[in-house]
């Protein structure tokens, strides 16, 4: 399987940031690294304004108080303050290239994207009303640079940049400016910020303890090397000549000494629209939503609790039968992961009540009686003395390059689709080893498809695999499509183990302890 | 993790240049060196199309008490035209047409322009009324621009043109 180029890009640098961070990479925590930025940036925020005088006359001079008589407090916070913000876009921007190249915008994840776009502006609008209290010659040109841009618009009729020349400006114009980038602002910041992760389950807005202190420290280191400094000041009888812009924010006014006011509107509400559509260009075949089977679910809820998009709720019984709850679809949320039919304590294979195995929770593309179908298939063909079964993703690598006569790969929609008593099925069935190759380590597709795997499989998380399987006959290694090396060494170390198990011949070398035989069901 | 660290401080590093350089360069010239800057913005309602008709006592006796005025106008507005001449070249001009449904809003000019700084003569006329031919506002100065100075040349129509 070929991948996209931009998808190998972003994988190489994934591969680098793997063998530097390990479970910490920040690539895996772009998300929860902006929030702490977002953090550091409040933290040190609400300590400038306590020294902050929000006066014509006064912000300038005040500023300057912070920055040089205080340069070892509120001078290092205010650098941490510019340096967080400009960290933080440099995440956002990374995690919407993470996002695009990884191809997880589309289908039922384009809410995330689509209100994940204007939270960009939000926050680059909020950095520059931050860079206007300071009223310095840079504050000066973007607030007459920002002024040029709403006078264009019909609402202003161009009487806002004239303001700023004709000596009319007072300090109500720092009221509101205050009041904006102080209240307004980061109000409306949060608020869209709950719109963004309102369609996932268990968010979570921390990053690890040892990625956040690093990036700290990062900050600090930076902040005091290179401690944030101001313009001369404000002087509306002088133009700016030469500014020292922080790109991160003020990238949009050096084109207005080229182009026109309504030019830029244009191309920045043109960008907008594009990034926002992406996830219809071109638009992507959904697949059927997971659809529940009231005959076969007990409503214990396991699902919904593993359900990575929030697609699955809970809902008083409706069918008579004599459980207390049922869970519900929202076909618009279901991403077609299938981990619910790996959540689900019917999803069985050992059952034999039916012809047809069913489950509580199924897919209906590749419903559970296909896969243990796929199995048997599997487990038939399987040839040599070491015969070894892989479940693989869609979205990692692709296993069935694996196959050879004792080895054979199947591929499902996410290794959390798997439910762990299959892996038990296939070594009492004839597999003397079970690999489960998903997506990397902590970078599910859908989220949570490998660490709830992980987890069923040492006992933490329903439902679990029996403690009697012979957890040294399966193993889990992640990689992505380019990953070929690192899964076909861990299947040939996991082959050679296999072998040593086998030629011990004692008990331990069984696949699951006779003392827990038994129907499953 | 430990052996990790020397590679985690490697990206920590080139992170932290990339935001630190980023955040104040590459500079940006705004405005090249000697050049000042001339901005011409002001706010302004061109005259009415037709003249005000001035009511007669008799006329507003018919009227509600509430409706009554000494004129009557057409809403409509003329266009304004306004043309700068720096040392007899021309700088900035524009027409500017009253806004609104009726044309009766009015205008909004700014322009501005970047010119050597030095000293230099400059005539700003306008014409706000399309009853009048030529221009009905003038007005000239010479002005001492330093390196990187705004001249801000307003207007109202009790003072004209000023240089600010």
């Amino acid at each position: 399987m070929q991948s996209a180029p931009i998808k190998r890009v972003y994988l190489t640098l994934e591969n680098w940031f793997n063998y530097s961070f390990g479970s910490w990479n920040p690539l895996y925590h772009l998300g929860t690294l902006t929030f702490f930025f977002f953090w550091v940036v409040l933290v040190s925020g609400i300590y400038l304004f306590l020294f902050f005088h929000g006066s014509l006359d006064g912000a300038y001079a005040s500023v300057e108080r912070m920055t040089h008589e205080q340069w070892y407090a509120a001078g290092i916070m205010r650098s941490l303050h510019r340096y967080a913000s400009d960290a933080a876009i440099g995440c956002i921007l990374l995690h919407m290239f993470r996002e695009f190249a990884l191809d997880r915008h589309h289908g039922a994840r384009w809410y995330s994207w689509f209100t994940g776009v204007p939270l960009l502006w939000m926050v680059v609008t909020l950095g520059i009303t931050g860079y206007w209290l300071v009223w310095d010659m840079l504050a000066q040109y973007i607030a007459i640079g920002s002024a040029h841009l709403m006078d264009s618009l019909p609402i202003f009729f161009g009487s806002m940049t004239r303001n700023f020349l004709d000596g009319a400006l007072s300090d109500r114009f720092f009221i509101l400016i205050e009041f904006l980038h102080l209240l307004g602002q980061p109000m409306l910041l949060v608020f869209a910020l709950w719109f963004h992760v309102r369609r996932l389950s268990n968010v979570n807005i921390n990053p690890p303890r040892g990625l956040a202190i690093g990036s700290l420290l990062a900050l600090l280191a930076l902040s005091i090397v290179k401690p944030a400094t101001s313009h001369a000041p404000a002087d509306l009888t002088v133009v700016p000549e030469v500014l020292n812009l922080d790109w991160f924010y003020l990238n949009i006014y050096p084109l207005l000494d080229y182009w026109s006011a309504g030019q830029i509107w244009m191309l920045t509400i043109g960008i907008t629209l594009l990034l926002m559509i992406l996830p219809w260009l071109p638009p992507k075949k959904a697949g059927a939503a997971a659809v529940v089977d009231l005959d076969n679910c007990d409503g214990c809820k396991q699902c919904f609790e593993d359900c990575p998009f929030d697609a699955i709720s809970v809902q008083a019984r409706t069918d008579g039968a004599p459980h207390e709850h049922e869970v519900v679809v929202d076909p618009a949320l279901c991403a077609v992961c299938g981990i619910c039919v790996g959540s689900c304590h019917s999803s069985n294979p050992f059952r034999k009540a039916q012809k047809e195995l069913r489950t509580g929770i199924d897919m209906p593309q590749l419903p559970v009686n296909k896969v243990r179908t796929m199995t048997d298939s599997a487990l038939a063909a399987l040839r040599g003395d070491v015969k070894i079964l892989v479940y693989g993703c869609e979205h990692g690598f692709d296993v069935t390059r694996l196959n050879r006569n004792d080895t054979v790969g199947l591929t499902l929609f996410c290794s959390g689709m798997v439910p762990p008593s299959f892996i038990e099925y296939a070594l009492r069935k004839g597999a003397d080893g079970v690999m489960i190759a998903g997506c990397r380590h902590a970078d599910c597709y859908f989220r949570f498809g490998n660490r709830w795997m992980e987890k069923r499989l040492k006992g933490e998380r329903d439902p679990v695999l029996r403690t009697k399987v012979d957890r040294r006959r399966i193993t889990v290694q992640g990689g992505a499509e380019t990953d070929r090396n690192i899964i076909e060494q861990a299947l040939n170390k996991f082959r050679e183990e296999l072998i040593t198990i086998g030629e011990t011949g004692d008990n331990a070398g069984r696949k699951v302890s006779k003392a827990e035989g038994g129907s499953h069901v | 993790m430990y052996k990790r660290y020397p590679l985690q401080f490697l990206n920590y590093l080139i992170f932290m240049s990339l935001v630190g350089y980023f955040s104040t360069a590459p500079a940006y010239r705004h405005l090249p060196e000697g050049q000042a800057m001339v901005v011409l913005a002001f706010s302004h309602a061109g005259q009415h199309v037709e003249p005000c008709r001035i009511v007669s006592p008799e006329e507003q006796a018919k009227l509600p008490p509430n409706m009554r005025r000494p004129t009557e106008c057409a809403r409509a507005r003329s266009p304004v035209k306004v043309e700068l001449l720096m040392d007899g070249q021309s700088l900035l001009s524009t027409v500017a047409q009253p806004p609104g449904l009726f044309g009766d809003g009015g205008v909004d000019v700014f322009l501005d322009a970047i010119v050597p700084a030095g000293k230099h003569r400059f005539s700003i006329r306008m014409n706000d009324s399309v009853r009048v031919k030529g221009y009905n506002y003038t007005h000239e100065q010479t002005v001492q621009l330093e390196p990187a100075q705004l001249l801000f040349i307003d207007f109202n129509t009790e003072d004209g043109f000023v240089f600010k």
